[in-house]
């Protein structure tokens, strides 16, 4: 089943000047088609200002399109009296952790969103329980999440999406203000998400080691999906990935110039193992 | 400078008070500092005085912290003293040159500071004993009745809740910003106040500007939450009374009632 799908979508931004008047447009996002089915994890790359922060918003309903449609669980999110059930299916994590956290405490922020459901009480307790052992952070549950590291305020960020029990959570650059480790944290916390409890991941990054893991990837460009694939289909064209100013990650590097310098090595190499196999399989042939 | 403002000065000692219900306390505040005021008796404050103190001797909370609130209205202690002393009119007691000192005037001075005294060191003790985001809740359901009148209460308490999680992530700001216009040649400390407060602009502009953003952020991550108004929503911590609470309103009602009839017996009718 297709829990997202758009369909010719594009998105306008209009800039007036200071007596209203349209200065200029930008289209964000430009003319994308985009099938996602339930329970899949899919990763949307570009460089900044390639529009995959702009197609995010869409898909909990902040921004509507401007042209096109984009249906999420079967609902226009130009409908307006949906509009609580589609930031229910589709739950939104942003970049900036301290600016997504509102509760002074760990186990009150996660349990915002059911809060606004209109949850009962208990069943608000059980879901922020079930919810932060779900990210591994249920012994912070009484602390400040000023005393938390990035990561495990994300994480946090990630358990108040978890207890709204959405369909698919929407990842926007979750990594981006991260340090390495912290950035590990999260992606191992939203990866096991998908795999035990099926919830959709639409994950939205610049970092490539984070996309290897993904069902599906998507690479966006001047607001146009350019490529799209599994991981190992998008990164054997290393060349196409360097003009939208995308990096791979460092071993399909390597075994890409290897490659170039005449070693025969398959195309789309994505872990150490893999090179190491291949390269082996080459000495003995 | 900034770092050494602090906002809700918890005390956590795990006292009978810091267990009780915030709007036990708010009531409990309030009560006490009109009966302050509305009682002028050695009796009364006789009563008022070994309240407070039984009240202190349960909180647990070290006397050292609730006496440091009384630092900032120092000032205003001495100000008002001198000024009852002097302009009280009354029987001359003392005389300095063309200044004199009356009766009613030392009586006057000794109540007011007294006064002030125990309405900082009582208020002192609600904060100390209450975590700010209880307070916060408290004061919610405790103005409940005002949204009749279209007092937005459940906002104002939201406001003060983001408030409250937002001042240490903006001081922290503050520090980074001031440091990175230090780094570039901007003083803070020289000058007089005009000079200073001139110099605070390279600090004001980014840190309101990083303000905006991150309120920006959150309304849309509050959104995306499914935050739309107070209406329909449900409380994850509600407020309950307990029978501890229950009790301690039956407190509260017994020095009231001690305190009327402390200001009936007259034995001491006034200081003169």
């Amino acid at each position: 089943m297709e829990i997202v799908k758009a369909r010719k979508l594009a998105f306008e931004y209009v800039k007036l000047d200071e007596e209203g008047r349209v200065e200029s447009r930008s289209r964000a996002v430009d003319d994308v088609d985009l099938d996602v089915q339930a329970g899949d994890f899919i990763a949307i790359l570009g460089h900044n200002g390639s529009g995959k922060s702009t197609l995010a918003k869409h898909i909990n309903a902040i921004l509507v399109p401007t042209e096109g449609t984009l249906f999420v669980d079967g609902k226009d999110t130009r409908d307006e009296s949906k509009l609580w059930e589609i930031r229910q299916t589709a739950g939104m994590v942003f970049q900036n952790p301290d600016n997504q956290i509102i509760g002074t405490i760990v186990d009150e922020d996660v349990g915002f969103g059911p809060e606004n459901m209109g949850v009962p009480r208990e069943e608000i307790w059980q879901r922020v329980e079930e919810s932060l052992k779900a990210v591994g952070m249920w012994e912070y549950r009484s602390h400040s999440p000023n005393k938390l590291s990035g990561g495990q305020k994300q994480r946090v960020a990630i358990a108040g999406v978890v207890a709204m029990r959405p369909k698919c959570i929407v990842l926007d650059e979750p990594t981006a203000m991260l340090d390495p480790n912290g950035r590990r944290e999260v992606i191992r916390t939203v990866r096991e998400l998908n795999r035990r409890e099926h919830v959709t991941v639409i994950l939205i990054t610049h970092y490539m080691e984070e996309v290897i893991q993904a069902d599906k990837v998507f690479v966006m460009e001047q607001g146009k999906i350019v490529m799209r694939g599994t991981p190992r289909e998008v990164f054997s064209h290393v060349e196409e990935l360097k003009s939208y100013r995308l990096d791979v990650p460092q071993v399909t590097l390597a075994a890409h110039e290897l490659q170039k310098s005449g070693i025969p090595l398959p195309d789309g190499i994505l872990t150490i193992d893999e090179l190491v196999e291949e390269l082996r399989k080459v000495r003995e042939a | 400078m900034l770092r050494d403002i602090t906002l809700g000065q918890y005390y956590p000692s795990g006292s009978v008070i810091h267990r009780l219900d915030p709007r036990v306390k708010l009531a409990g505040t309030l009560i006490y500092l009109i009966t302050l005021f509305a009682f002028r008796s050695v009796e009364a404050y006789v009563v008022a005085t070994a309240f407070l103190a039984a009240m202190i001797c349960i909180s647990k909370v070290p006397l050292k912290f609730m006496m440091r609130g009384l630092k900032s209205i120092l000032f205003l202690l001495v100000f008002t003293s001198i000024f009852n002393l002097f302009l009280v009119p009354g029987e001359t007691v003392v005389r300095i040159w063309k200044l004199k000192i009356t009766d009613a005037g030392i009586e006057t001075a000794a109540f007011m500071a007294i006064r002030l005294v125990y309405l900082i060191i009582g208020s002192s003790l609600m904060t100390l004993t209450t975590t700010p985001n209880d307070l916060t809740d408290g004061l919610e359901k405790a103005l409940g009745p005002l949204k009749k009148i279209r007092v937005p209460v459940h906002e104002i308490a939201l406001i003060m809740s983001i408030a409250l999680r937002f001042i240490p992530i903006l001081m922290e700001e503050t520090d980074k910003i001031m440091k990175a216009q230090m780094a570039r040649g901007a003083d803070f400390e020289s000058g007089n106040l005009i000079q200073k407060a001139k110099n605070m602009i390279p600090l004001l502009v980014p840190l309101f500007i990083s303000a905006f953003r991150r309120a920006n952020d959150l309304a849309m991550a509050m959104e995306a939450r499914g935050y739309h108004g107070g209406e329909g929503r449900t409380k994850m911590k509600p407020l309950e009374y307990r029978r501890r609470d229950f009790a301690a309103y039956l407190i509260l009602f017994g020095y009231v009632a001690a305190m009327f009839g402390a200001n009936r017996l007259g034995i001491v009718p006034a200081l003169f």
